[in-house]
């Protein structure tokens, strides 16, 4: 509602005037264009402080894939077999991705081209992210669509029209394309309906809604071949189906009690058909799992509802940073005042309870819960933390305005005519307690407007420091001040790229697999894509292994290249000796030769002279401080100290019987060592 | 008695078999070089003959033409051929440069490949006169041993002949050769032969025949870095709102004796001196003034190992490769930078317009295999051609860019073996009219009101059904 002038203004201005509506539209979309803006510049930061180029690892993977869709069309790139990973195991490409990220990214490349707006791929890839520009990972899109999908479903229930529920099914088919993450939506929507039923809110438009997306949406995520029959026959979708049969039976039981007029009897039908319908259910699912027909829940489903599940079993998913619980100080970091204002909105949410913000709360507290139990996940908390915390917002600064306003309105009674009876009478309740409030209400939009500016102004440095590194590059304060750039990550890559032949198999711990298939354009062992466990648990073994027998490993891998990331020199800590520790541990879980305690004295992980002598001798230790015990590292220390642990090394006379140095990068964060062939033996 | 007409008859003799030349159209034995000086520079991996020929015309017709003949295995090497000569008398000596051409003769022996030049006077029968001819050979020096490590020096193989060849009578010739440094492994002696520090000198030599030739070999160090870039696109894009844009892809490799075992990063760091002395750590490239975004990047992203200095006069871009260059490793990598279009882009007499640029690489002292300019004119331009001081392949191409409809005429223009020498202005001239310059703009201008339009048009207009 516009506060309308009462003050004579110019004609000229009057006649421009727009109406109400039009002032609503305006004040929107410029809003909203704002909004926008400041989300898209946020995300700029990685390319004005760096370069327009795909950052850390999954990215690699989309990028790579990306452009062989490009390159090749669709059809290649579904029926992509690749060589070039998992040697000698290969991927199938095409059926082991969620290809949405990349058909997106392709098809506003193809858009753009054909308008003639000559763009290289990467430009597009680098601005399909979900968080700043260059994290090219399938949540860019998975994101919009899984809220897309949101709406359109909350739409569908609101007005029971076929059309939204089916714009819906596409909505989620977009989503299944795009992201593993659907699982979230296969089951909190049948969640959601079933709280409706309970809270006995069952009606016609939420039949037709469900039914309508569940069934249509499950035929069309069975076109994706990554998720192929997993609706029907794997544990996690099992809760949707059997959502979807007891709105049958409720609709059954409606049409039943319409047709029965006799009370007692419907209760006593409702009584047998709703065991009947339960126990069927339970003997169908029973069967179903024990027939091995219907799968169980995957590690990684069980690792969400128990966060020390993957810990015990699953050391693959426990050893990667993002499948970590959530720190509470992360939690602040990243949300600011949205934590305290999130309840808030759930009370608004409860105080006007409707189908719509039903959904909001239940989407709200689980997606909050899996935030908890995965750092990765705050990404799908974030947009339901957001709305719940605006409603919140919103409502406050609604009633807070409506306070100030009733005051207006006592003064200017001959200019607002159509105000409604609720608002006089409670401008009449108001208007007893008059200076006090209204000096409240202007005190607290003021406090409001403070803290939504300092949200903005803390998200934006969030955004600028946390995040807007794209760790392939990294960059650090030199003794003046100066920025330095370690580069060597590209350094080595390109390397690999220029100077070896085209066929050598590079063997690295699984986290650069992704980097060196796209940057070094050579073949690796295992990667990022993690499927086979025994795969990462060989090149594990080779790397706690001493030289004699990983030289047999690798043979047998055909290994010509061995790839170790080493932050010796220059402290960069996120290296491979303080990875080694998981190389154990997974090597081990396959090999019961490789023991954690070998590697550890007392318990303690140690690179010095007081280290385990199975660490000192091992693969991993002597590729990364091959000939580090001659070099100085900072002044005032002994040669050979490592400045990421902070200790002189303990073995310095390292000699390679079977791998050579074939390339170490300037600040020595990447060495490669060539394998030599065998001996001759005449 | 008998001297005079054992003179005579020499002399019939030798008429007869002038005239049997002549009849043959070999022009050879009218001429004659009284003294042959060259200087053969081999201190970087472009090899650089300065000649210095006295020619004599002992026949009796003028003749404007001399030829110059290299054997069939440095002719594959030759990257350019220049002929000046010295005009004016003592102290007022101009040098004017002459025309050189590639010729074909029938009774070419041993397969020995001409060049031509050709005189601006022709020289009277009993003158005579001094020609500078310079010529560069590359990918002439052969590393042996072809594989060394990274803390071995490289040493190449230098093959030439002691006496020049040529078609002509030489009365006297001396040749000079420079190497490097003092560490000279073995040389062909041909007697007389001299070496005194870094200069080596075969002659002088007397009265040599026509074809005469004597193979020598030399086996010296040359620990200078070979860049050569194997393949050079440079793209530039002429767009009349001011902007010339370029762009140049790069295939560099290292042509010196290949890199073998083992390369550690202790060594190289802490001993420069020693190891990897061949090594190629950085290049120097020489662009126009007042350039502008510069950048230089690979496939893989942008490499941050370069610094650019610019003065009023020039601009060096030095640009080091991600990682040092050792023999026979390879480098991708792209340089791309704007220039001002006013000082390329003029008009011609006929109301043509045309570029004025440089062909060849900037980068300095590198061998370039094979290079292509392709030169991209605005849409809309018509009758293009290209005039380049020396021979090309060209051809032209369509190329589609920002908002383009019919697309940009690209006139592409293909040479091999280059060397800094090439670096000299061609212009490309075209006709354009400046109203095509508005096209795009206006296509934008109406997208964007067709937009606003159709925004205007759904909130005004009401599409429901129902009432």
């Amino acid at each position: 509602m516009p506060i309308l002038p009462n003050m004579p203004v110019l004609d000229l201005v009057k006649s421009f005037k727009l109406k109400t509506k039009q002032q609503e539209l305006l004040i929107r979309v410029s809003i909203l264009c704002l909004v926008y803006v400041l989300a898209f510049i946020t995300r700029l930061f990685s390319v004005l402080r760096y370069e327009s180029m795909i950052h850390e690892f999954d990215p690699y993977f989309n990028y790579r894939t990306t452009l062989y869709l490009t390159q090749n069309g669709f059809y290649d790139f579904w029926n992509w077999f690749d060589y070039e990973s998992w040697y000698p195991l290969g991927r199938i490409v095409g059926g082991t991705l969620y290809p949405g990220l990349m058909v997106t990214a392709a098809l506003i490349y193809r858009i753009l081209h054909f308008l003639r707006f000559a763009v290289h791929i990467r430009e597009v890839c680098v601005l399909t992210a979900p968080s700043v520009a260059g994290s090219y990972d399938n949540e860019g899109v998975a994101i919009f669509a899984l809220l897309f999908t949101f709406y359109l479903f909350v739409k569908a229930v609101n007005t029971g029209s076929l059309a939204w529920s089916l714009a819906s099914a596409f909505g989620y088919f977009y989503m299944v394309s795009a992201w593993g993450g659907y699982v979230f939506i296969i089951n909190l929507i049948p969640l959601y309906v079933l709280v409706l039923l309970i809270t006995g809110r069952y009606s016609m438009r939420l039949y037709v809604a469900y039914n309508c997306m569940y069934v249509l949406g499950m035929l069309l995520a069975m076109q994706i071949r990554f998720v192929g029959f997993q609706h029907v026959q794997s544990g996690e979708h099992m809760a949707a189906m059997g959502v979807f049969f007891l709105l049958q039976v409720f609709y059954f039981l409606d049409w039943v009690k319409h047709m029965l007029s006799d009370t007692k009897l419907f209760q006593a039908f409702l009584r047998i058909t709703v065991t009947c319908a339960v126990a069927v259910g339970a003997i169908a699912l029973g069967l179903g799992m024990l027939s091995g027909y219907i799968s169980p829940w995957t590690g990684r489903f069980y690792s969400l509802l128990d966060p020390t599940y993957a810990k015990d079993h699953i050391p693959i998913i426990a050893s990667v940073s993002e499948h970590q619980p959530t720190a509470w100080s992360s939690f602040m970091f990243d949300f600011h005042i949205l934590l305290f204002l999130f309840p808030a909105g759930l009370y608004f949410c409860f105080k006007r309870l409707s189908d719509a913000t039903i959904f909001i709360v239940m989407y709200g507290l689980t997606s909050m819960y899996f935030a908890g139990v995965m750092v990765r996940l705050i990404l799908v908390a974030t947009p339901a933390v957001c709305l719940v915390s605006a409603i919140a917002v919103s409502a406050t600064v609604k009633n807070l305005t409506v306070l100030l306003r009733s005051k207006n309105k006592g003064v200017q009674t001959g200019s607002t005519k159509g105000s409604s009876s609720s608002k006089a009478s409670s401008k009449a309740l108001l208007d007893q307690s008059q200076p006090f409030q209204k000096n409240g209400a202007i005190a607290l939009l003021f406090g409001a407007f403070y803290l939504l500016s300092k949200y903005a102004t803390h998200c934006t440095w969030v955004t600028s420091e946390a995040y807007s590194s794209p760790s392939i590059v990294l960059a650090a304060r030199g003794a003046h001040g100066s920025r330095v750039i370690f580069d060597d990550y590209r350094e080595a890559y390109f390397w690999l790229r220029q100077n070896t032949p085209p066929d050598a198999k590079v063997m690295s711990w699984w986290d650069y697999g992704y980097q060196i298939t796209a940057m070094g354009n050579r073949t690796v062992i295992v990667d990022n894509n993690t499927w086979n466990n025994t795969h990462i648990a060989t090149v594990g073994r080779a790397m706690s292994s001493y030289e004699d027998e990983a030289i047999e490993i690798m043979r047998s891998l055909d290994v010509d290249y061995v790839l170790v990331v080493f932050g010796g020199v220059t402290g960069y800590s996120s290296d491979d000796i303080n990875k080694f520790l998981w190389m154990v541990r997974i090597g081990g879980g396959v090999f019961p030769v490789i023991k954690e305690p070998d590697y550890l004295v007392n318990g303690e992980y140690r690179v010095d002279k007081g280290a385990a002598p199975k660490m000192l001798n091992c693969l991993m230790y002597k590729l990364c401080y091959y000939r580090f015990g001659e070099m100085l590292t900072e002044y005032g220390k002994p040669p050979g100290y490592d400045r990421a642990r902070g200790v002189e090394i303990g073995n310095k006379d390292i000699k390679l019987e079977h791998l050579e140095e074939a390339f170490t990068t300037s600040n020595w964060i990447v060495r490669i060592y060539k394998v030599k062939p065998p001996n001759n033996r005449w | 008695m008998e001297a005079p007409i054992r003179a005579t008859e020499f002399l019939r003799f030798t008429l007869l078999s002038l005239l049997f030349f002549v009849c043959r159209s070999s022009p050879s034995q009218d001429l004659l070089i009284s003294n042959a000086e060259r200087r053969i520079d081999l201190t970087s991996h472009i090899v650089k003959v300065y000649l210095t020929l006295k020619v004599e015309n002992a026949g009796s017709t003028p003749t404007s033409e001399i030829l110059l003949a290299f054997p069939p295995t440095q002719v594959d090497h030759l990257a350019t051929v220049e002929a000046l000569v010295t005009k004016g008398k003592r102290k007022k000596t101009t040098l004017a440069r002459l025309d050189v051409k590639p010729t074909e003769l029938p009774d070419a022996p041993n397969g020995t490949k001409y060049f031509t030049i050709y005189l601006s006077n022709p020289l009277n029968s009993g003158e005579s006169t001094t020609l500078e001819v310079l010529y560069l050979f590359t990918h002439s020096l052969e590393p042996f041993p072809a594989e060394i490590g990274q803390s071995e020096s490289q040493l190449v193989y230098y093959r030439d002949s002691a006496l020049i060849l040529s078609p002509y009578h030489i009365k006297q010739q001396t040749t000079f050769l420079k190497t490097p440094s003092t560490k000279v492994e073995s040389f062909t002696s041909v007697e007389p032969t001299n070496r005194a520090g870094t200069e080596m000198k075969y002659g002088p030599y007397e009265d040599r025949p026509p074809y005469s030739f004597s193979p020598i070999l030399i086996h010296f160090e040359n620990n200078s870095p070979f860049p050569v870039v194997e393949e050079l696109v440079r793209e530039v894009e002429i767009s009349h709102w001011g902007n010339l844009q370029v762009t140049e892809q790069y295939t560099l490799v290292h042509g010196g004796a290949r890199h073998k075992g083992v390369f550690s990063r202790v060594d190289y760091q802490s001993r420069p001196n020693l190891n990897g002395v061949s090594s190629l750590r950085y290049l120097l490239a020489r662009l126009p003034p007042r350039v502008h975004s510069v950048y230089y990047r690979d496939e893989i992203g942008n490499i941050s190992s370069s610094h650019l200095r610019t003065d009023s006069r020039k601009s060096e871009l030095e640009i080091e490769p991600r990682y040092p260059l050792f023999g026979g490793w390879k480098a991708t990598f792209v340089i791309g930078y704007g220039l001002p279009l006013q000082d390329f882009l003029f008009e011609s007499s006929d109301d043509r317009r045309y570029l004025n640029f440089t062909f060849g690489c900037p980068l300095l002292d590198t061998v370039v295999d094979k290079l292509t300019v392709k030169v991209v004119l605005p849409e809309g331009s018509k009758d293009p051609s290209a005039v380049v001081p020396f021979t090309v392949e060209q051809h032209l191409e369509t190329k589609y860019s920002y908002l383009d409809v019919v697309g940009r005429t690209v006139v592409v223009m293909e040479k091999k073996n280059l060397v800094p020498v090439h670096n000299s202005p061609f212009q490309v001239y075209y006709t354009f009219k400046p109203i095509f310059m508005l096209a795009e703009p206006l296509m934008l201008a109406s997208a964007f009101f067709l937009f606003f339009v159709a925004c205007l048009a759904y909130l005004h207009i009401d599409l429901s059904i129902r009432k």
